[in-house]
């Protein structure tokens, strides 16, 4: 049986810009950042981070309370987010609702929030006589797609992938290959997470949070620089509507761009610690995946946190593969790291910069690292045509992902 | 507490929690078909209620006979009775 080409024709962004994927960039067009200074987090004791990029001004009260009762602030996000995919590709309920119709959609964890919400009315005296029934819709592994399926009466499968970092990009890459397959027609795709202490203090405990910039949230994070000192957490969503060519086709869709290639593959080195051999192999298995050689990728959105190790070996991978000549870039430090919704939402900015044929700069790169492999970085905003993007994503439990996505031709 | 003033803290309650329009909080309504809950719903009202009036009742064989508002006012008003008839 022949695969199934599959293409994106619909696309929705919470992030720490707010709503929609114009607003995300416009945002990354004036060169803004979402990050801001939490002073909130110097009443936890040891954590040393003080900013974080928030999604500000969402309201959920536009999620009828009977779909909302079950959502933390992350399916919050995705509702939303998938509901804008939804409308920007056109589709009707009736069509959503048809059966072949499926959800891809991740997180790192369950709620966070409402998980330490739970537990702190539950050890005031070792009671749940108050747990309310909405707490484990919020917790579960699954909340998100689970919240968003329900909320748009989605009858396919539902997939749950969780690999913290890598979510959004697994998510896409898992929901392109079951349309590949023919086994759906249509799948909402990507991740979104939720802001947490317990996030920032992650990476905060093995010195890889930032804290050097607490007073100049702007500055970091710094993916590349030789004064990156790591990760900012932040939150949001990223959603996208995957579509088999056929019937994106038949219903006349506008097409913003064809998914050519997926690669995830296992760093069983180390639980943490990110392996430029391993992430090179990941980004190889894509290029066959596409079956492209290195020379038919015109821009590569790297996943580039802003860590001193990760920037390294990330760096590593891309001069290995495409040298010095394919420009580069990451969008962290103007968003922060989103988690699982940072691969979906980088995924997006990615069609845009193709549709609107201009390369975003990697925010904050004011001198490059002399200990980072020297690639081509994009250093401002830059006219430029490219057809062929590589989006890498890599996460804490070695599980590395890279997606390939092509400017539609016949 | 009278027993209008117990109507007034339950339908309060339960607009809020609920997210109903007071406007609709009349006793022959109906919690499923005219207030829109579900059974979900009904294990949150029994939280709602038992904070608002510091009893418990999760276990109370007469909350399976509730089908309206105003039966949730009777069953709570012969509650607070049951209990304030209690020699402390």
């Amino acid at each position: 049986m022949p695969l199934k080409r599959v293409v994106i024709t619909g696309m929705g962004a919470i992030t720490p810009f707010g709503r929609g994927v114009d607003t995300l960039m416009n945002a990354l067009l004036r060169g803004d950042s979402g990050v801001r200074i939490h002073p909130e987090l110097a009443d936890i004791r040891g954590i040393r981070t003080r900013v974080a990029a928030l999604v500000p001004g969402i309201d959920p009260g536009e999620i009828p309370r009977k779909y909302r009762r079950s959502m933390s602030s992350m399916s919050v996000f995705a509702a939303l987010a998938a509901g804008d995919a939804i409308a920007q590709a056109g589709l009707s309920g009736e069509q959503v609702r048809g059966g072949r119709f499926g959800v891809s959609i991740g997180s790192t964890i369950g709620s966070p929030r409402t998980t330490q919400a739970f537990f702190d009315d539950f050890r005031i005296d070792n009671s749940v006589e108050r747990m309310k029934s909405g707490i484990f819709f919020q917790i579960m592994n699954h909340s998100c797609a689970a919240n968003v399926a329900h909320m748009f009466g989605i009858t396919g499968r539902t997939v749950a992938a969780a690999a913290a970092c890598s979510t959004g990009a697994l998510a896409v890459g898992y929901g392109s290959e079951m349309i590949s397959m023919g086994k759906l027609d249509f799948m909402l795709c990507g991740g979104a997470d939720e802001f947490h202490p317990l996030t920032a203090a992650t990476f905060d405990i093995m010195n890889a949070a930032s804290t050097r910039f607490n007073e100049s949230p702007g500055k970091t994070p710094r993916p590349f620089d030789r004064d990156r000192d790591g990760v900012v957490c932040a939150e949001g969503s990223g959603i996208l509507l995957l579509e088999s060519l056929d019937s994106a086709l038949r219903r006349n869709a506008e097409i913003l761009a064809e998914i050519v290639g997926f690669a995830s593959t296992s760093d069983p080195e180390s639980i943490a610690n990110p392996n430029a051999a391993s992430i090179a192999h990941c980004m190889h298995q894509a290029l066959l995946d596409a079956g492209i050689g290195p020379d038919g990728i015109d821009y590569v959105n790297a996943h580039a946190t802003g860590t001193e190790l990760g920037d390294i070996a990330e760096s590593e991978a891309i001069r290995s593969i495409f040298g010095d000549h394919v420009p580069t870039s990451s969008l962290k430090g103007n968003l922060g790291h989103a988690m699982a919704a940072s691969g979906a939402i980088e995924l997006e900015a990615s069609v845009e910069m193709m549709r609107r044929e201009t390369l975003l700069p990697t925010h904050n790169l004011d001198h490059v690292d002399p200990l980072c492999a020297p690639v081509a970085h994009v250093r401002e905003n830059t006219l430029r045509r490219v057809d062929t993007v590589m989006k890498n994503n890599f996460a804490l439990g070695g599980v590395n992902s890279s997606l390939i996505i092509r400017r539609f031709r016949q | 507490m009278t027993n209008l003033e117990i109507i007034g803290r339950i339908d309060r309650s339960i607009a809020e929690e609920f997210e109903i329009d007071m406007e609709e909080m009349k006793p022959e309504k109906t919690l499923f078909q005219d207030l829109g809950l579900d059974s979900l719903d009904i294990v949150d009202l029994v939280i709602v209620l038992e904070t608002a009036f510091g009893f418990k009742i999760r276990e109370e064989e007469g909350i399976r006979k509730i089908r309206t508002l105003g039966d949730i006012h009777s069953f709570v008003i012969q509650k607070k009775d049951e209990l304030e008839s209690i020699p402390r």
